[in-house]
């Protein structure tokens, strides 16, 4: 053989082969390589043959997985010279061992392209594949022309002319501006004229590529696509050589329908027509046969022309067809097939409504799910997620929770999701899905996310019949030994809250309950131990009259915990045991929860998300995508007996739902938001609590008061915080330093109280609350808010992951504003301290409210400012986002051009570097968004993309201690300002997906509607204005 | 388009490697144990296909060597099977009979005739014919280069005895 004279080579292979292990190898690898790097030290001795050797060592070595940091240069060198034995091992070895940055790439460019215009056709040959594999920017800026001119030149044979065409498609893919796209298409046009099938199968690579991209410039290829496909398909005039067990070249049809997927439509009757023909012909002419390879290569055919009759939007006895042929392979024993016909399946599902016919082979299809390989048991759980609806949600539920037992754990978490995404949609009714997910999380508690439990609390809160199935089902699992502790948590919260409905059936008793509960102490974390705590207290309190054993032991257990070292536990146990004193005002603290307002499924908000989230433009995905959004959502909607709470919603804050409190430590300051709404329960709360006759027991000074103010500043009660601000005059000490909702202590409120169905008066803002916002998130100084009395300034300054705001409070008004409160409820990515507003500020006094900011990580979640005050006896309370937005952690990172491309390229892919079609963008001109990212500290590099039409722009993220830099880049089509490509990359798959999404926000076309969130929020603070109060505040 | 090729002996050895698709040093080790942790494990009569990273991994095994083709999600799977095929196929014409030995000692003909099937990781040539013509005109040429060498050395040695 040629390379049997390598005699050392081999040697050094058998050496490495006979190590016994991994260390052996190391040492005999390293032996080599400083044996190579001495010879190249003094290199005047080397002879050519020796200079070969080593290469092929070095390639050899790095190969196995070894580092190569030396000899590159060696290498390159081979290249320069003038034989071919030499240029070959050169260009050859060259390839695999630098990528595409290298910087030795550049030495060896000028005879690259000698070998490549030159006369030499082997020449030829061994450069442009070098450059085909490597690619490189330097390489398809300067080669692109020559590569060009090989491929359509006359002289040139085959053998070169095929390698240049997948030379350029590689230069393409580096930097799709290389191929002027109108005079191309012409060519390519002419070049699928090509005789030689070999040149013909590079010239379709190519072409899908550029038709991927720019599919409307070669709208003239697509007759002599079909034309090409019926002749291969035909067999005419197909050489010997290039059938593949008999098939005319398989990969060329496959390629040729691969184009065609990528035109979005095929409208000329004719052409439509002889093609649907071709497909017909695919589709009815493969049969199974006994030879392997020939049974793969026809059905790789026919799967591509399933793809293309869907993209095709084929009339419905082709598709039916199409669904037949799949049913008949998701029955078949080979694997290969079953797999393709379980993914096409899901593919057809998604372009046609076929959904009827597909269900007839659910069995078939739930009986993949238990196949014994992973790959195809996934594309079952696929298909089955794709076909579920209504009818069918029970069945593949319930299948797939029998599965989940027997899951192995690669897949239990996307099962688990699935299941619980389905259960939600589909549900038939909400008894059925709060079955489901208790036994989801008691066969997979660990992957069932706190959304998904949160998720059934509010279910069963705002459905009364729930309730007592709910905390029967609850109390069942809840029974079990070593129950899961997300089990704990739902049950425990459930059974707080309605197991006095099931105190009749035997062992339901109180008593009984709490004794299952207090079992669960000892194992649970202490988030969970803070909702036990408040599940026992619900527990006795619904016990009446009281079972005097009964509040001992409960009392017992606060007492264990009164001294707990968690702060949120011990502070619960203080408080239940005050509480429990409290005789009937306890009752009213401890009320059911009020119902949650109406909000959209966490979960599936990201299952829409991910389904959202294709960067691709394959025909198929857009249609695809077109179709989701023309299904109307069937997610469940709950009767919610609650009115509308007239428009207002609360601001985004950082929780999803309710049961959340109980983990969440600066609990009061979230209640004022929860408390507006709900004004039904809170005028309910009222009537029955704000009794004038308690007011004078109100001694702020009382020793336990003040003792548990003190300790109870955050404080997290379980009931609505309305009724505990109307109680007894104790806990209005307590809670009356951070809550708004205190402003109720002031006399008024009885009168307040006395007319509580008089409609509610309105401070409005004196402008667009969001607006102020969105300008504050590009500058650093301006108006945060503004109405009749107050006005709040806003100044800036941020310094790497720290930050200073300063809030101006200023008067306008001529009274004083009295009651001045504010809050800063920080997301959990920030750390915020702010300074204590004084209570009154003077007519005409402005105050300064100076607040620090921390950034931790990466969020497009804003703080909120709670801000309330009194004007006169009018409350008044508005939440306001602060513009703490992610950008303001940003600082320009001024980049070389390298430096730029050389972390582009380490930062590989997804989830470091996520791409998005971004559609809907605001048209602007591209010095406009150049100038909006600079506004968002972004720094853009000017120059470093040689499309005019791109914008790069680098920026460093500070958080923490850390600086991440991130890397941006956004292609805009200058045909269609509204829609372009956004690419980000950073090292921190968090930032670069917030980042990302940040600036998505800031370039899409978001209008302002008139009730935005934000300005719904000026409401009339926490107690509804009345009749008289109201006439007061008009008069002010 | 095909990311990477990668050829793994049973017992998890590395034969050949060719990346298409820029990595680093550090992430094509990782890439190759993720691997072939996976493809090694999986039992005879499941399917050729496996998922991976939002890629698929088309692989087959003949004899001792798992030949394994990363492709894109959406790219077709038994073409690639069959590149794959088309490969081995053209390997054993070349070898005659090639078996795991071959491909070690002389894993830069595999390089050479990896460089004629594919180029940027899409299948360049479909004939066996073809390709088999180009790998003998190269092994000519470089024989032809050696035997001049050789004599000329040959006359240098004589000419200074």
């Amino acid at each position: 053989m040629a390379l049997s004279g390598m005699r050392g080579l081999s040697v050094f292979i058998s050496d490495v082969r006979n190590c016994q292990n991994k260390e052996q190898e190391r040492v005999r690898v390293d032996k080599e390589l400083a044996n190579i790097r001495t010879r190249f030290k003094n290199e005047r001795g080397l002879s050519v043959y020796e200079k070969k050797k080593y290469v092929w060592k070095m390639l050899y070595i790095y190969m196995l997985g070894y580092d190569v940091d030396f000899g590159h240069m060696e290498t390159v060198q081979l290249i320069s010279a003038p034989k071919y034995a030499e240029k070959q091992v050169g260009y050859i070895v060259t390839s695999c061992l630098l990528n595409e940055n290298h910087d030795f790439l550049r030495l060896v460019i000028n005879t690259v392209r000698n070998d490549i215009i030159g006369r030499n056709e082997t020449f030829q040959c061994l450069a442009l594949t070098m450059v085909g594999n490597v690619g490189g920017r330097e390489f398809s800026e300067s080669l692109a022309p020559d590569v060009q001119k090989l491929l359509i030149s006359n002289s040139c044979r085959p053998l070169v002319r095929k390698k240049a065409a997948l030379c350029l498609l590689r230069l393409y893919r580096k930097n799709p501006d290389v191929v002027n796209v109108d005079g191309w298409s012409e060519r390519m046009v002419q070049l699928l004229d090509e005789r030689d099938l070999g040149v013909l199968t590079a010239v379709m690579s190519l072409l899908v590529a550029l038709v991927a991209n720019t599919p409307h410039a070669y709208w003239n290829c697509v007759p002599k696509c079909v034309r090409t496909l019926e002749r291969l398909t035909r067999g005419q005039d197909i050489p010997q050589e290039y059938t593949y067990y008999g098939i005319p070249s398989p990969w060329l049809q496959v390629k040729t329908m691969r184009v065609l997927q990528y035109f979005p439509k095929i409208d000329d009757p004719t052409i439509r027509k002889s093609l649907l023909d071709v497909l017909q012909r695919i589709l009815l002419g493969t049969d199974v046969v006994k030879n392997v390879n020939k049974n793969n290569a026809s059905h790789a055919v026919l799967f591509e022309a399933l793809a293309l009759v869907m993209h095709l939007d084929a009339d419905k006895e082709m598709m039916s067809q199409c669904v037949v042929l799949l049913g008949k392979f998701i029955s078949v024993r080979e694997p290969n097939i079953r797999y393709l016909g379980l993914e096409n399946m899901t593919r057809i599902l998604l372009v046609a409504d076929v959904a009827d016919s597909i269900k007839k082979h659910q069995s078939q299809i739930i009986t993949s799910l238990k196949d014994p390989d992973i790959s195809i048991r996934r594309r079952s759980l696929d298909l089955l997620y794709g076909m579920c609806d209504v009818s069918n949600a029970k069945d593949i539920v319930e299948e797939l929770l029998q599965y989940l037992t027997t899951a192995d754990f690669g897949i239990r978490e996307e099962l688990a999701l699935k299941a619980a995404i389905l259960s939600e949609k589909f549900a038939p009714d909400l008894s059925w899905y709060v079955d489901v997910i208790l036994q989801l999380i008691e066969k997979a508690g660990d992957f069932v996310s706190d959304d998904i439990w949160y998720r059934v609390v509010q279910f069963v809160t705002n459905n009364d019949d729930l309730q007592v199935h709910a905390a029967a089902k609850a109390l069942d699992y809840l029974d079990k030994p070593a129950v899961h502790e997300t089990m704990v948590k739902v049950s425990g919260y459930i059974l707080g809250e309605y197991s006095h409905l099931l105190a009749r059936r035997p062992g339901c008793s109180p008593r009984d309950i709490f004794h299952i509960l207090n079992d669960k102490f000892p194992a649970v974390t202490t988030p969970t131990k803070a909702l036990l705590l408040s599940a026992c207290v619900k527990i006795m309190m619904h016990c009446q009259p009281p079972d005097p054993e009964l509040v001992d032991q409960v009392v017992a257990v606060f007492r264990r915990y009164e001294s707990s070292v968690d702060a949120e536990v011990q502070q619960r146990a203080v408080e239940f045991l005050a509480l429990a004193r409290k005789g009937t005002a306890f009752v009213d603290i401890m009320a059911e929860m009020p119902k949650f307002p109406e909000r959209q499924s966490p979960l599936l908000k990201k299952a829409e998300d991910t389904d959202g989230d294709a960067s691709e433009v394959s025909a198929t995905k857009i249609r695809q995508q077109q179709m989701q959004q023309e299904q109307n959502s069937t997610a469940l909607v709950v009767a919610d007996p609650q009115p509308a709470n007239g428009g207002l919603h609360p601001v985004s804050v950082p929780k999803t739902a309710a049961p959340a409190r109980h983990s969440e430590q600066a609990v009061t300051s979230e209640t004022p938001q929860d408390s507006k709404s709900f004004p039904p329960s809170q005028s309910q709360a009222h009537s029955n609590g704000g009794t004038p006759q308690q007011a004078p027991g109100h001694t702020p000074g009382s020793a336990s008061a003040d003792l548990l103010s003190d300790l109870v500043g955050p404080l997290s009660l379980e009931a609505p915080p309305p009724v505990a601000s109307t109680s007894s005059s104790d806990l209005l000490a307590l809670e009356a330093p951070p809550t708004p909702t205190a402003a109720a202590a002031t006399p008024a409120d009885s009168l307040a109280l006395a007319l509580l169905d008089s409609a509610p008066t309105q401070v409005q803002p004196l402008g667009n609350v969001s607006e102020w916002f969105k300008e504050l998130t590009l500058k650093d100084s301006g108006v945060l808010y503004e109405d009749p009395y107050v006005q709040i300034g806003l100044k800036a300054e941020w310094r790497n992951a720290q930050g200073r705001i300063v809030l101006f409070v200023g008067n306008k008004h001529t009274g004083p504003l009295t009651n001045v409160k504010s809050s800063v409820l920080p997301p959990p990515h920030l750390r915020m301290q702010s300074a204590v507003v004084p209570e009154n500020i003077p007519p005409r006094a402005q105050v300064q409210v100076p607040v620090d900011v921390a950034c931790l990580s990466a969020s497009r979640e804003t703080a909120v400012l709670e801000f309330s005050f009194n004007v006169g006896h009018a409350p008044v309370s508005v939440q306001l986002k602060l513009p703490t937005s992610l950008n303001k952690f940003l600082q320009v990172a001024p980049v070389s051009a390298n430096e730029f491309v050389a972390r582009w390229r380490a930062l590989g892919g997804p989830p470091s570097k996520l791409q998005e079609v971004v559609r809907g963008v605001r048209p602007m001109p591209l010095a406009e968004m150049a100038n909006l990212f600079i506004r968002l500290h972004i720094g853009v590099a000017n120059g470093l993309d040689p499309n005019v039409n791109n914008v790069v722009a680098a920026t460093t993220f500070y958080s923490g201690t850390a600086a991440t830099l991130c890397l941006v880049r956004v292609e805009t089509d200058p045909s269609d300002r509204t829609q372009m490509r956004l690419t980000v990359a950073s090292e921190d798959p968090n930032t670069t997906y917030e980042l990302k999404e940040f600036i998505k926000e800031q370039v899409m076309d978001i209008p302002f509607p008139g009730q935005s969130p934000q300005a719904a929020t000026v409401t009339p603070a926490t107690i509804p204005l009345t009749g008289p109060a109201a006439a007061l505040a008009g008069l002010i | 388009m095909i990311h990477f090729v990668l050829l793994i002996s049973r017992q998890g050895k590395v034969r050949l490697t060719k990346w298409y698709s820029p990595y680093t040093q550090k992430e094509r080790t990782k890439v190759i144990r993720e691997l072939s942790g996976m493809i090694l494990s999986r039992g005879p009569k499941l399917c050729n296909f496996l998922e991976w990273r939002g890629l698929k991994v088309v692989y087959k095994r003949y004899a001792s060597l798992y030949f394994c083709m990363c492709v894109d999600a959406d790219d077709n799977e038994l073409e690639t099977l069959e590149i794959i095929h088309h490969f081995v196929e053209i390997l054993d014409r070349y070898f005659g009979n090639v078996c795991e030995l071959d491909l070690i000692f002389n894993f830069h003909k595999a390089y050479y005739i990896l460089d004629e099937v594919l180029i940027a990781g899409e299948l360049q040539e479909t004939s066996k014919k073809s390709v088999a013509r180009v790998i003998a005109a190269q092994d000519t040429l470089i024989e032809h280069a050696k035997e001049q060498s050789n004599s000329l050395s040959n006359i240098i040695a004589q000419a200074t005895k």
